[in-house]
C-alpha cells in the first residue's frame, strides 16, 4: 500500500473499504461510511486527544541529546502525571526512519533527564534498555504545562511536514491522554455525527489511552500494545445495553476501542462503566463479546493492528480484503484510507429467533475508481425478523 | 442506570469543570473568585505568568494557565492544560477581551492592526479555543453533565457606539458566532450563552473611560454572580 504522506485528516477522496459478515468485500467513498450503519447501530469512538509526546532534552550525566517519547501511563486521573513509560531515542528526528536512528545512551537507575522545562529521573528499565519508567519533578500543573509548552506530537518519517497539536487531534478530541492519535476517529466530524443522527444510529465515547505504534525496535514491537487505562462513562454503558436489547450493532471506531470494550466485557461479558486497564492482546483466538464492527485505518500483516482485525474475520477473507486494498491503490497509515470490517457471522447468530438480518441494497457512488471496479455503496438495513 | 441530572443535585457548580479566559482581572477575576466559591473546579487563562501566579497563589484548588488566546500557536496548549488539569470540561467562558485601540480611536483613525488585534482576541481566539475543545464539552453532554459556552458580549455589539468600533464589530461578531453554534450543536447538547454584563468598573472600562465615575458603574462581583446564575440555568436547560 501506499504511505499517506499529508496531515489531512479527511481528505475529499479518502476511501472505505467494507468486508461484511459474510466476508463480501465493497469499495466506497470514506465520506459515506454512515451509509452502511442502520437504526439502532451503536457507534462508539475514542474521544482521547493525543498528548504532545516527544520531548527533546539531554541525558544530564553526560550532555547527549536525547528524545523521549511517552508511551504509558496507569490511570487517567489528572493529577497522576508524574509517572509515565517511555520510549527512550538517541539523537536525531523524525527525518531519520525510527529503525535507523542511533541508540540512546545507557540508562540507568537515578538517571537525570532535562526535558526543556521538565526534569525528570529514570526510575527504572522496564525489561529493555529503551523502554524506562520516568518519574518527573514539579506540580502536576507544572507538568502539564512543561508538556504543553515543550512537547510535541510524536512524529512520523512518512509525514515529510512535522505534524502540529490540530493534525493529530481528532474533531470528538476531548482528554488529551493518547499518547499517539487513535487515527480511525479522523474519519468522523461533526456532520458525520448528524448524519447518524438522522438515521438513528446511536453515538458515544469512551477514552482511551492509545500507546504509541512502533518503535523501530522489532524486540520493543514485539510488547506493544503496553497497557492502557481507559475509561467508559454511564452513558455509554447504557448505549450498549440498549443496542444489546434491540440487536443492533455496535461498530467501534478503532482497535483502541475493541480493546477498551472487550477488556471491560472480559469477566462476564457485560460493560460496565468505570476506569479500566487493557493489558490484553487482541488476536484471532479472542472471543470478541462487544463490537460486532470495526472502523480502522488499513493495517500491514504482522502488526498488532492487523493481529486484532483477525478477531474480526478469517484470514483467507483478510488475505483477499489486503489484495484489493493493493489493486486498488489504497493509502496505509494514520492519515490513510479505512477498512470497515464486520465480524464474521457465526452460526448462533442467524439461527436465534428474532435476530436481525440485513439485506444490501446496492446504489452507483460517485468518487474517483480505478478502471473496471465496480463503484458501489452497499447501504445494510437492519430488519428484524419474525 | 441514568446519569443522575444537575437538577437532583443541590448544586449544579459542586466539582463541575470550568475554564474561564482573561482570568486575573476585572470580570474574569471576579467569575474565577465566584466560581470557585460555589464549588466549581476552575481553570482560567491569562497572559501574565506573574498575575497567573497570584490569582493561583489566592485561589487554592484553581489552575493557572499562561497563555494569549490570540496567538494561534498557545491555543492548544491552552486547551491542553484545561482539559488535562481539570480531566474533562463543562463549561467554557470566553471573557478574555481587547478594545482595540486604546484610547478608543474613531473608525477613520483605526490602525488596521488594531482591528486585527480585537478580532483575534475578541472572535478568532475564542473560535478556535471553542473548536479545541469542544470534543469536551460534546462528551461532558453526553454524559449529562454540562457543555456550556458562555461568551463574554456588550451592548457594543449591539449599538453603534461612536469610538467603539473595533470592539464593537468584533462583539457584534462573536454574538452573531455564538447564535450560530448554538443553532448547530443544540443536538450535541452544547448550549452557547452571549451576554452582556454591563457597563462594569474593570480595568478595561477605565481605559475606555477614563472620566466615568465609579460610584455608576456596575461591580464585577456582582456581574460574575449574574453569569453564574445564567449558567447554572443553562446547566438545568442542557440537564433537562
Amino acid at each position: 500500500m501506499i504511505a499517506a504522506d499529508r496531515p489531512v485528516q479527511r481528505p475529499p477522496g479518502a476511501r472505505l473499504l467494507v468486508v461484511d459478515s459474510r466476508g463480501e468485500i465493497t469499495h466506497a467513498p470514506r465520506a459515506k461510511f454512515v451509509e452502511f450503519l442502520g437504526p439502532g447501530d451503536l457507534v462508539i469512538a475514542n474521544d482521547a486527544a493525543t498528548l504532545p509526546a516527544s520531548l527533546r532534552g539531554e541525558y544530564l550525566a553526560t550532555g547527549q541529546p536525547i528524545e523521549v517519547r511517552l508511551a504509558g501511563r496507569r490511570s487517567l486521573a489528572p493529577d497522576d502525571v508524574h509517572q509515565f513509560a517511555a520510549v527512550v531515542f538517541g539523537t536525531g528526528d523524525y527525518r531519520t526512519r525510527t529503525e535507523d536512528r542511533p541508540l540512546p545512551p545507557s540508562l540507568r537507575p537515578g538517571d537525570r533527564l532535562t526535558l526543556g522545562p521538565l526534569s525528570a529521573t529514570v526510575e527504572r528499565l522496564l525489561g529493555h534498555p529503551r523502554l524506562v519508567s520516568l518519574r518527573f519533578d514539579g506540580t502536576p500543573d507544572a507538568i502539564w504545562a512543561g508538556l504543553a509548552r515543550h512537547g510535541r506530537p510524536i512524529q512520523y518519517a512518512h509525514v515529510p511536514e512535522p505534524l502540529a497539536m490540530w493534525d493529530v487531534w481528532t474533531p470528538i478530541a476531548g482528554p488529551p491522554v493518547a499518547f499517539e492519535p487513535p487515527s480511525a476517529g479522523f474519519a468522523l466530524d461533526w456532520r458525520a455525527l448528524a448524519t447518524m443522527r438522522a438515521r438513528g444510529v446511536a453515538f458515544a465515547t469512551l477514552t482511551h489511552a492509545a500507546g504509541i505504534s512502533s518503535t523501530g525496535d522489532e524486540e520493543l514491537d514485539r510488547r506493544l500494545p503496553l497497557d492502557e487505562p481507559y475509561r467508559i462513562p454511564s452513558a455509554t454503558e447504557v448505549a450498549i445495553r440498549k443496542a444489546r436489547a434491540l440487536n443492533t450493532r455496535v461498530i467501534a471506531i478503532g482497535t483502541t476501542v475493541v480493546r477498551a470494550l472487550e477488556h471491560a466485557a472480559a469477566r462476564d461479558g457485560r460493560v460496565r462503566a468505570g476506569e479500566g486497564l487493557a493489558t490484553q492482546r487482541i488476536s484471532p483466538t479472542t472471543q470478541l463479546r462487544v463490537v460486532d464492527a470495526i472502523l480502522s485505518g488499513t493495517h500491514e500483516p504482522g502488526t498488532s493492528h492487523y493481529e486484532l482485525l483477525r478477531a474480526f474475520t478469517d484470514d483467507k477473507t483478510l488475505r483477499r480484503a489486503n489484495d484489493q486494498l493493493d489493486a486498488h491503490g489504497y493509502r496505509t497509515h494514520e492519515f490513510g484510507d479505512s477498512v470497515l470490517i464486520e465480524r464474521r457471522a457465526r452460526l448462533p447468530w442467524h439461527e436465534t429467533p428474532g435476530r436481525v438480518i440485513r439485506t444490501v441494497s446496492v446504489a452507483t457512488a460517485g468518487g474517483n475508481h480505478p478502471a473496471g471496479s465496480q463503484p458501489t455503496v452497499c447501504t445494510l438495513q437492519s430488519v428484524r425478523t419474525a | 442506570m441514568e446519569q443522575p441530572s444537575h437538577s437532583d443535585s443541590p448544586d449544579p457548580f459542586t466539582g463541575l469543570r470550568v475554564a474561564v479566559t482573561g482570568g486575573t482581572s476585572g470580570l474574569g477575576l471576579a467569575l474565577v473568585r465566584e466560581l470557585t466559591r460555589r464549588g466549581a473546579r476552575v481553570a482560567f487563562v491569562a497572559r501574565t505568568p506573574g498575575r497567573v501566579e497570584q490569582v493561583a497563589r489566592d485561589h487554592p484548588g484553581a489552575h493557572g494557565i499562561v497563555g494569549d488566546v490570540s496567538v494561534k500557536d498557545d491555543i492548544y496548549p491552552i486547551a491542553l492544560q484545561i482539559v488535562g488539569e481539570l480531566g474533562g470540561l463543562d463549561v467554557l467562558v470566553n471573557n478574555a477581551s481587547s478594545l482595540g485601540p486604546t484610547p478608543l480611536a474613531l473608525l477613520a483613525d483605526t490602525d488596521c492592526e488594531d482591528l486585527e488585534r480585537a478580532l483575534a482576541t475578541n472572535l478568532v481566539g475564542p473560535f478556535r479555543l471553542i473548536k479545541a475543545v469542544l470534543g469536551a464539552l460534546a462528551a461532558s453532554a453526553r454524559e449529562g453533565r454540562g457543555g456550556v459556552v458562555l461568551s463574554v458580549s456588550s451592548d457594543a455589539a449591539i449599538n453603534a457606539y461612536l469610538r467603539w468600533g473595533a470592539y464593537g464589530a468584533s462583539k457584534a461578531a462573536l454574538h452573531h458566532l455564538s447564535r450560530i453554534w448554538d443553532a448547530e450543536l443544540a443536538a450535541e447538547g452544547v448550549r452557547f450563552l452571549s451576554l452582556d454584563p454591563g457597563d462594569m468598573d474593570t480595568p478595561l472600562h477605565a481605559i475606555a473611560v477614563p472620566d466615568a465615575d465609579p460610584a455608576t458603574l456596575k461591580r464585577p462581583e456582582a456581574a460574575a454572580s449574574e453569569l453564574a446564575d445564567a449558567i447554572a440555568a443553562a446547566l438545568e436547560g442542557v440537564a433537562a
